[in-house]
């Protein structure tokens, strides 16, 4: 395959595997992601690798908001990220990737690109 | 053109002279030779007995004059003053030629002529040098193999003897006060206040003589023997005079100066001698003929020859010049000012007299009860900071209810601007509010702009409120999810039973947590014993550490670490952690709080590896949690020659009794066996040290950032009452500490420090001692190891993944090289910032 973009949708977890504000890590094609369920119920999907740690662990990172933006906060050094939009609170200059997300029948699937 | 200035003395006035004058010599007209007698800095002689505490002579230094212009000659003696060549002379024979001289010799301690003063064994209370011959004494009577207490005579009982008294017992031992005059602190207070100080001290195992004085000492089989004047013997392994001092004015003498009728070099209001190239402050001055021994009117001696030195006109002010003291001593607190003994003609003295509560207060008003003249405040002296300024002012209130219990509250708003908020750096409230309409907006602002505070701090408080008054907002709010801070969130937790963080928030707070609120909160649950931390939403609230029960480490492995309380461990234990951490490949070092981490462990593989350890007998050792960490111990009376006490015994007890506590930051703690202090006890938010018959409890000790020694709490316990105290100690840090806050800046930021930590805890002024023992008895009782009971569960197993689609598949960036025969992270990449790769 050359330059296309196939964008597929991969299943990753049950919907149940997702408590409330507590992240889970997936792997897809060795990319790392972090998956998390609001309080309100909904799923965000972003990098699961720590920009300024390398480390890969936001979704081991406490859930919660920012003036009502649903964030993680890395465990390590403890930047605050939008789950949203993947932008660190603490310095906009950072960003993590965000992925669509779709639950249907109980299944949670990410949409990877390439 | 330079002249030049000599000073002679570098103790706390003369040093505050120099700075002075060189902060406001802008144009160098001076260059200034300091002569100092002591090989040492300058250092804070008020502070002198804290020494003995552990307080070191850096801590204790006023700081050096880093200053071209300024010599300091440590180690040197004047010998002689030729004031007609102006000219001085050392004992080295050099002489130095000044423009102006100023005499800051401060005092010597009166020696009362008691047969067999010199006698080895006798000391003074003056010097850093005194305190350390002091110690050296006290340690080597406590060496000695015989039995039985060692004592301390202490010669005056004024405030200097009983300072001494209080260094006394914080060497081990213990004290005798004598005093010639009929009550304890005869200057300062009176009759009754004597009275109540005299039982608040005896209470604190410091035994009071008054109206008795030493009529000879003896030499006795290694000790010594007091006589008393009423025929009684004391046995003694220390002597100190503490009896006053007297000016250090022979060079003036000797010079030709006038000296006062009671001694002291005299000088005028512009502290100057009748020679007008020669100056005196401080101790030394008998300024119009009265010497003052307290620091701030020295301090404020130096500050007008430093202004006279410049070409200024300042003179002394009767305020300048007031002897108002407060002090905490013993835990007891005394304060006197103004007019205390009613000498004013027709002054009417009113007293309330309560020692029921161990109180006394007294109010000194003029004859038509209109103004304040003075006061004494014994027990109870946190009306020091209102009533003072106010002396020679209108009364604001009728008398009685100024001082009755839970009567009037005297506000800050009743002092004029003119009076002294700070009398040892004499700061007016006006000053304090021209500094925070300039921006000062905390006390550490203030102290840095205006020096309030900075030198007896009775003042901080009235500071707090005037910054309060001047509307400067002091957020406690923990983050913007609530407006309270941790302390009173505690509170709600525990009174209203709630058991979750969404019925937390969903009531008192907005939103939904972030990473400051939802760890405070989830620590408050555990503290409460509202169950296992990672069960159901408790889990979400954990950071990191306390949500995979071990510490993470920058490469997003964890380590892990067994409890091994007091540093004990058997062989086949030692085997254990050996054979885990090679079966799992962990790179493994032994800790600071003698126990062994063992590093490398990927999130996925902790349940087995605590399988192994939980079956082997080990538990948690919550190296992960704000939590009692470790009580380390030195081997203590059961294996050292040395060692008065079982440490170990004792600190296996403690970690096993305060396991797993959550608190606002973490707990360590030491016990040593004796006063060599193997343990480091002292650098431990609360570390236990034995003694001959018992142990010493010290509280707030911190390594760290800002290192410091712990405090003495009580002293001679027996193992039972320790614990008891420790428990409340803990139980009350649990419940009023700010969020990440150490026992240390706890007690610091505590209104009334250490004296009201040991009020609550000691002598229950607060009445909540049974419910703090209450509280600790229920979280002894309901102690879980963790980590069973995670292996217990299958639901909080899973949690332990790598992925959620991959649960067995160690996650791709973790990888190792071999250092030193171990495993250690591999070096990253560098990770690129900044660049996301969005997929479309």
């Amino acid at each position: 395959m050359t330059a296309a973009v196939v964008a597929t949708w991969t299943p990753v977890c049950r919907v149940d595997q997702l408590e409330p504000e507590r992240g889970v890590a997936a792997l897809l094609d060795g990319r790392q992601v972090a998956l998390f369920r609001t309080h309100e119920g909904a799923v965000h999907a972003i990098g699961n690798v720590d920009p300024f740690s390398g480390a890969a662990v936001l979704s081991r990172g406490i859930v919660g908001d920012r003036g009502g933006v649903p964030t993680v906060a890395s465990p390590v050094y403890k930047q605050v990220f939008s789950l949203v939009d993947g932008t660190c609170l603490d310095d906009p200059t950072v960003r993590v990737e965000v992925y669509a997300v779709s639950v249907d029948s109980g299944t949670v699937s990410l949409r990877v690109g390439r | 053109m330079t002249r030049e200035l000599v000073v002679v003395g570098h103790g706390m006035v003369g040093h505050r002279l120099v700075s002075a004058l060189r902060d406001r010599d802008t144009e160098d007209t001076w260059h200034v030779t300091v002569l100092g007698e002591e090989d040492r800095p300058a250092y804070d002689r008020v502070a002198l007995s804290s020494y003995v505490d552990g307080s070191t002579e850096d801590e204790l230094s006023l700081g050096t004059h880093d200053d071209p212009r300024v010599d300091v000659r440590r180690g040197t003696s004047v010998v002689g003053i030729d004031r007609a060549d102006r000219l001085v002379r050392t004992a080295t024979g050099e002489t130095l030629r000044y423009d102006a001289l100023v005499l800051a010799t401060g005092s010597v301690p009166f020696v009362p002529p008691v047969p067999g003063r010199e006698l080895a064994g006798c000391f003074v209370y003056r010097t850093l040098d005194d305190l350390d011959s002091i110690t050296a004494a006290a340690r080597a009577a406590l060496a000695r193999p015989t039995p039985g207490r060692r004592s301390a005579v202490v010669v005056g009982g004024g405030l200097l003897g009983l300072e001494a008294a209080r260094a006394m017992r914080s060497l081990g031992l213990s004290p005798h006060v004598v005093e010639i005059a009929p009550r304890l602190m005869p200057v300062q207070v009176d009759e009754g206040g004597g009275a109540l100080l005299r039982a608040l001290v005896e209470r604190q195992d410091i035994a009071v003589r008054c109206g008795v004085s030493v009529a000879g000492i003896v030499a006795d089989r290694g000790r010594l023997v007091a006589q008393l004047s009423d025929g009684i013997e004391l046995d003694a392994d220390v002597v100190v005079f503490s009896a006053g001092i007297r000016a250090a004015d022979g060079l003036a003498r000797d010079a030709g100066l006038a000296v006062g009728e009671r001694g002291g070099v005299l000088v005028d209001d512009r502290c100057r001698t009748a020679d007008e190239h020669v100056w005196a402050v401080g101790e030394c001055a008998a300024l119009e003929g009265r010497t003052y021994g307290l620091v701030a009117p020295g301090y404020a001696m130096a500050q007008v020859v430093a202004d006279r030195l410049l070409g200024g006109d300042a003179r002394m002010t009767p305020a300048e010049l007031d002897m108002s003291t407060q002090l905490k001593l013993l835990g007891v607190d005394v304060a006197s000012f103004g007019d205390a003994h009613a000498t004013t003609e027709g002054a009417l003295p009113v007293v309330i007299n309560d020692p029921v509560a161990g109180t006394y207060a007294k109010l000194v008003v003029s004859d038509d009860a209109s103004t304040l003249l003075g006061g004494v405040l014994v027990g109870d002296a946190s009306r020091y900071a209102a009533l003072r300024p106010l002396v020679g002012s209108a009364l604001p209130a009728d008398p009685v209810a100024l001082i009755a219990p839970g009567a009037v509250e005297l506000g800050a708003e009743s002092l004029p601007d003119s009076a002294q908020v700070c009398s040892c750096n004499a700061v007016t409230k006006g000053a304090v509010k021209t500094a925070i309409g300039a921006g000062a907006c905390d006390v550490a602002a203030l102290k840095a702009c205006t020096r309030a505070g900075t030198s007896c701090g009775s003042c901080v408080p009235l500071l707090k409120t005037l910054l309060v008054q001047e509307g400067v907002e002091v957020s406690k709010a923990l983050c913007e999810h609530f407006a309270v801070s941790r302390a009173e969130l505690f509170e709600v937790v525990a009174g209203a039973g709630i058991t979750t963080f969404s019925e937390l928030i969903a009531r008192h707070g907005t939103g939904r947590g972030c990473d400051v609120c939802k760890p405070v909160v989830a620590s408050i649950l555990a503290s409460l014993g509202r169950g296992h931390i990672l069960a159901g939403e408790q889990a979400s609230l954990q950071d990191t550490n306390d949500r995979f029960l071990a510490n993470m480490q920058r490469d997003g492995t964890y380590s892990v670490v067994p409890r091994v309380p007091g540093g004990e461990i058997t062989p086949d234990g030692l085997i254990v952690i050996g054979e885990v951490a090679r079966d799992f490949g962990l790179y493994t070092k032994i800790t600071g709080g003698q126990r062994i981490d063992m590093f490398g462990a990927r999130v996925e593989q902790l349940p087995a590896i605590w399988r192994r350890l939980v079956d082997a007998g080990f538990e948690s050792g919550h190296a992960y949690g704000k939590a009692l960490r470790t009580v380390k111990s030195c081997v203590g009376s059961t294996w050292c020659r040395y060692g008065q006490q079982d440490s170990v015994g004792l600190a296996v007890e403690l970690e096993l009794r305060y396991r797993g506590l959550r608190s606002p930051h973490k707990i360590k703690s030491g016990v040593s066996g004796c006063a060599r202090e193997c343990a480091e006890a002292r650098s431990k938010d609360f570390g236990i040290i034995a003694t001959e018959t018992g142990w010493n409890l010290y509280v707030g000790g911190n390594g760290g950032f800002t290192p410091r020694h712990a405090d003495l709490l009580v002293s001679d316990v027996d193992t039972e009452t320790l614990v008891q105290l420790v428990d409340r100690f803990l139980m009350f840090y649990v419940r009023t500490a700010d969020r990440l806050q150490r026992t240390a800046s706890w007690i610091e930021a505590m209104d009334g420090g250490l004296d009201h930590l040991r009020a609550v805890i000691v002598d229950d002024a607060l009445g909540i001692c049974a419910d703090l023992d209450a509280a600790m008895a229920a979280h002894v009782a309901s102690y879980a190891d963790e980590w069973a009971g995670v292996l217990a569960d299958e639901d909080k197993l899973l949690r332990f993944v790598s992925f959620v689609n991959a649960p067995g598949t160690p996650d791709p960036t973790i990888s190792f090289v071999t250092e030193r025969g171990q495993p250690v992270p591999a070096p990253r990449t560098p990770v690129l910032i900044g660049i996301p790769e969005v997929g479309s």
